[in-house]
């Protein structure tokens, strides 16, 4: 400690931060985030990485079906690492494609619950009286009902509203607001009860005497207090998003076969469980699990690390 | 030394952290004869409750008694194992904690808390703990007790609800008394009626008393001899009306200033300038020398003499009637 | 006490209300019923005549209302898909979801107290901290992993359990129960482990986190003090004031068992009420949608009132009234 101070680059303080600190020694976030960056990266890149591009009915021979893993097929002599299922796709490449979809699902779901709950949030919190009763009670009720039922419910509306023939394609986007109106009660939670906070302290009410508009000044003043806590609830959204979205696909009520998810893979596989094909469903469910699990993982590190009230 | 009930020697405690090791109590001996009232006073953080904690066994995880001897009746009691150690809170040893409103549980009846007390460390019936319990709360002064003694805690005030606690450790009888700041969350116009309280029962029963505070009034008026702690270390023992009159140390000086009480005449309050180190931060040495009005050159280089082996009052090379 | 249970009972009912008001919705806007109920060859007169039958013609509030006493009545109108009442369908297969949901209940909530109480008690032993880390990869693992896990493990490798339906049945009146033969047992062991895994991780993991909250409490420091068995202190005066915070939690997690059950009853093609809601989402059935809305409804608010009402027996502090004098 009686060295002159070394002076640091940007980098180096990042680094020597309590945040880098304690991830640097929790073996569980390396690992975790590791996992997660991977398989996000192969899921962006899986068009460059993926050894087959599965969707294009052209490039299929319905000779290479069930072919084995790391075996070539007895008819066409092909070897294909994860095996093919029925149709002779590749089972690596489709869960490369069915992960992009997934994470997109995911991705897409958490970031319009989180920002329809903050909004949500900073207005209840702000303007109080009845508007931010009547937005309140609606989260209440529903939090009442578990988030894979009000998902499901909001789905099939949807799709009753949908006109047939758009069915399909409209499947991922309405998967999307399905998912994402059953996960934004707890972003506006967090942000109200900050908001109820801010709002009373003399700042505010200084800059409402000076005829300022305190909406936007709470909006820079509040945003980075709820920011950890919007983050770490994101984290656990996402986890709870690719959850969500998969076992919609699985039961049939998600992505549809033309656009397989995760979740979709492995409902197709479930058909091939009991024939002795167990590759067709084994793989795509060890990646949703690692997907998964690494993010959760994460989200439960970065509340330890920037929240431990949250628990 | 026969007479005395509680005898702690050189103790120290030791809190192991990531990488570091901390150590809130060091060196401290004191005695306490039975019968007597030895208030323990500091600041925040200055070991006082942790010196307490480690009499009666409570460390919490991962604090632990790292030296030093505990004697309770003649009893070494620093090394006895777990349920030995249980055996004797609340037949021994009983505590008093600061908050009244925190320290009863919330779901169950007083009565029900007083009697699986008194069962648990007194060889009587169910119904002799039932009369039993009602006779210690008549004794701290609840009124009806025996129609009380089904209440909730939360039917009680602040005050009653220390009463309460009051009764809770003394019922098995125990010849040594913890109270850990008994007053501080009170009202100030019921302070001294339980301060009072505890006196009085104390005195009736031969009771020992480590009276545990901030308030150096309380002292003066309940104890008989007191300790001046200071960043985890006793800078000052003695009876309490020569410690009060002649302090000795430069900290216990400074404290006495700066009590309401003992600066009567005074226009204003002087204050110790600076803040108490932090444990993980404590100057080398005698850890007052940084606020020492008095600091020489040796305070930074020696710590100041054990109370014990100079047979004197205060831990100070330069204490008022020490000289070196 | 009674102006408790008024209150409730009365916001119980405004949930209801609005919950009724979205099935209303669903029926009335989504897809339009005419369209639903008539086959492709039909005139403007069957339009119309079908229209003033179903009340279409009236009011928006007096269509609502009739709702509602159709379904106080348990009458929700006829399946678009099945033709028959939908009354009908749900009682018939409720049976089935209700003794799923009961028995993947109770072994959510005993492994789930017992284990979260001992790995709160042995915060730092070993076989706490493998609980812990099995708990957090149970809660990452979907339901219907687990389920073809188990039926992957039990089913085609071992073939000791069978991995779909729920085996022979016999009936009480109208009540189907499979809980009275062998096969109708073994079919209910795979189910009821995926339905209840989750609900008991969750649980343990409440009741471990709620309890090592209560241990820090001045009150089992002060129970320590006065010389308690640890036994006494853990079991008595710990696990009493962990139950408050949990019985709430534990409460709506027993209510989504119900909702969670729709995941398990595809996985193991039980014939309950969560199958026949996701097959009426895929073909767009709204009735049948709109009928098990409102039954789920129900049970979560009835779940809720119990909940609030048991909260309100545990905790005297709640006592409205009661001045300590007593007896």
């Amino acid at each position: 400690m009686t060295q002159a101070p070394v002076p640091q680059s940007a980098i180096t303080r990042a680094w020597e931060s309590d945040f880098m600190w304690s991830f640097r020694h929790s073996p569980v976030a390396i690992v975790s985030f590791v996992v997660a960056a991977t398989l996000i990266f192969a899921a962006i890149f899986a068009p460059l990485i993926a050894p087959h591009t599965p969707f294009e009915p052209g490039t299929l021979n319905l000779m290479n079906g069930f072919s084995k893993p790391m075996e070539a097929n007895e008819f066409t002599g092909e070897t294909f690492v994860l095996g093919t299922d029925d149709q002779g796709r590749d089972v690596i490449s489709t869960i490369l494609y069915g992960m992009r979809i997934s994470l997109f699902v995911g991705f897409a779901a958490v970031t319009f619950a989180m920002v329809l709950g903050v909004t949500l949030g900073l207005v209840a919190g702000y303007a109080g009286g009845w508007t931010g009763t009547i937005i309140m009670r609606i989260a209440d009720v529903q939090l009442t009902f578990p988030g894979i039922l009000v998902a499901m419910l909001i789905f099939g509306i949807a799709k009753g509203i949908t006109p047939i023939h758009l069915r399909d394609q409209m499947a991922i986007w309405v998967l999307i607001l399905a998912i994402g109106l059953s996960e934004w009660v707890q972003f506006a939670r967090v942000v109200r009860g900050a908001t109820l906070v801010e709002r009373n302290k003399e700042y505010v009410q200084a800059a409402r005497l000076n005829g300022r508009r305190p909406l936007g000044i709470m909006l820079r003043h509040i945003l980075p207090n709820v920011l950890g806590p919007v983050l770490v609830i994101a984290t656990i959204s996402l986890a709870l998003a690719i959850i969500a979205e998969a076992t919609l696909s699985f039961l049939g009520v998600g992505a549809p076969p033309t656009q397989p998810s995760l979740g979709t893979l492995i409902r197709i596989g479930q058909g091939f469980l009991f024939s002795g094909e167990w590759w067709i469903i084994l793989f795509p469910s060890i990646t949703l699990l690692a997907l998964a699990l690494s993010v959760n993982l994460l989200g439960d590190w970065l509340r330890d690390v920037l929240n431990p009230k949250l628990r | 030394m026969a007479a005395d009930v509680l005898s702690v020697r050189n103790l120290r405690v030791e809190i192991p952290l990531r990488n570091e090791v901390l150590c809130p109590v060091d060196g401290v001996s004191f005695n306490i004869p039975a019968g007597e009232i030895l208030g323990v006073v500091g600041e925040s953080g200055a070991g006082k409750s942790m010196t307490g904690n480690a009499v009666i066994g409570l460390l919490d995880r991962p604090a632990h008694i790292a030296g030093g001897e505990i004697w309770l009746n003649g009893q070494r009691i620093d090394n006895l194992p777990k349920e030995a150690m249980r055996r004797l809170r609340g037949k021994q040893i009983g505590m008093v904690f600061q908050d009244p409103l925190t320290s009863l549980n919330p779901l169950l009846p007083i009565g029900e808390q007083l009697r699986e007390t008194i069962l648990e460390h007194l060889p009587v019936t169910k119904p002799q703990a039932a009369a039993r319990a009602i006779a210690a709360l008549e004794e701290v002064g609840i009124p009806a007790a025996a129609r009380r003694i089904d209440s909730y805690p939360h039917e009680f005030s602040g005050g009653m609800r220390q009463r309460v606690v009051i009764a809770l450790a003394l019922c098995a009888e125990p010849s040594l008394v913890i109270a850990d700041e008994p007053t501080t969350a009170l009202d100030v116009s019921v302070q001294a009626q339980i301060i009072a309280l505890l006196k009085r029962l104390c005195r009736e029963r031969g009771t020992a008393v480590m009276l545990v505070t901030h308030d150096m009034g309380v002292i003066a008026e309940t104890s008989d001899s007191v300790a001046v702690m200071y960043a985890g270390r006793l800078c000052e023992l003695g009876p309490v009306r020569e410690v009060m009159t002649h302090p000795a140390h430069p900290y216990t000086i400074g404290l006495m200033a700066s009590t309401p009480l003992a600066a009567k005449g005074q226009k204003r309050l002087n204050q110790i300038p600076g803040a108490m180190p932090r444990l993980d931060n404590l100057p080398t040495a005698c850890a007052f020398h940084p606020r020492c009005p008095q600091v020489q050159d040796r305070c930074s280089v020696e710590p100041g003499p054990d109370l014990e082996a100079c047979g004197g009052r205060a831990a100070c090379w330069f204490a008022n009637g020490a000289g070196s | 006490m009674l102006a408790f249970t008024i209150r409730r009972t009365f916001q119980s009912v405004v949930v209801l209300l609005v919950v009724g008001l979205v099935a209303f919705s669903m029926f009335r806007f989504v897809g339009d019923p005419v369209d639903n109920m008539l086959g492709q060859e039909r005139t403007g007169a069957d339009i119309e005549r079908l229209r003033t039958q179903l009340g279409l013609d009236q009011p928006f509030p007096v269509q609502y209302f009739k709702f509602l006493r159709g379904a106080v009545q348990g009458n929700f109108g006829v399946s678009y898909r099945q033709g028959r009442a939908v009354s009908g369908i749900i009682a018939e297969r409720l049976p089935a979801t209700l003794e799923l949901a009961a028995v993947s209940a109770i072994l959510a909530v005993v492994f789930g107290f017992g284990l979260g109480v001992f790995t709160a008690i042995r915060r730092d032993g070993w076989a706490a901290n493998t609980i812990m880390t099995l708990s957090l990869v149970g809660v990452s693992l979907p339901t219907f992993l687990i389920g073809i896990l188990l039926i992957y493990l039990f089913s085609v490798e071992l073939n000791w359990l069978p991995s779909f339906g729920r085996g022979d049945v016999v009936d009480l009146g109208w009540w189907r129960t499979g809980l009275l033969t062998e096969s109708g047992l073994k079919a209910l062991i795979l189910p009821a482990i995926t339905l209840g895994l989750y609900q008991m991780t969750l649980i343990m993991r409440l009741v471990r986190s709620e309890m090592l909250e209560v241990l820090r409490q001045d009150y089992i420091r002060f129970a320590r003090a006065r010389g308690l068995k640890e036994r006494v202190v853990h079991f008595r005066h710990a696990l009493k004031n962990t139950l408050i915070p949990v019985i709430t939690v534990t409460g709506l997690q027993l209510g989504s068992i119900i909702a969670f059950a729709i995941i398990t009853e595809t996985v193991f093609q039980w014939p309950g009420v969560g199958l026949l809601f996701i097959n009426s989402i895929q073909f767009v059935d709204i009735p049948i949608m709109a009928a098990y809305l409102m039954l789920i409804s129900v049970m979560f608010v009835g779940i809720n009132l119990v909940v609030d009402l048991l909260y309100f027996a545990i905790d005297p502090r709640l006592h409205v009234g009661s001045s300590g004098v007593k007896g």
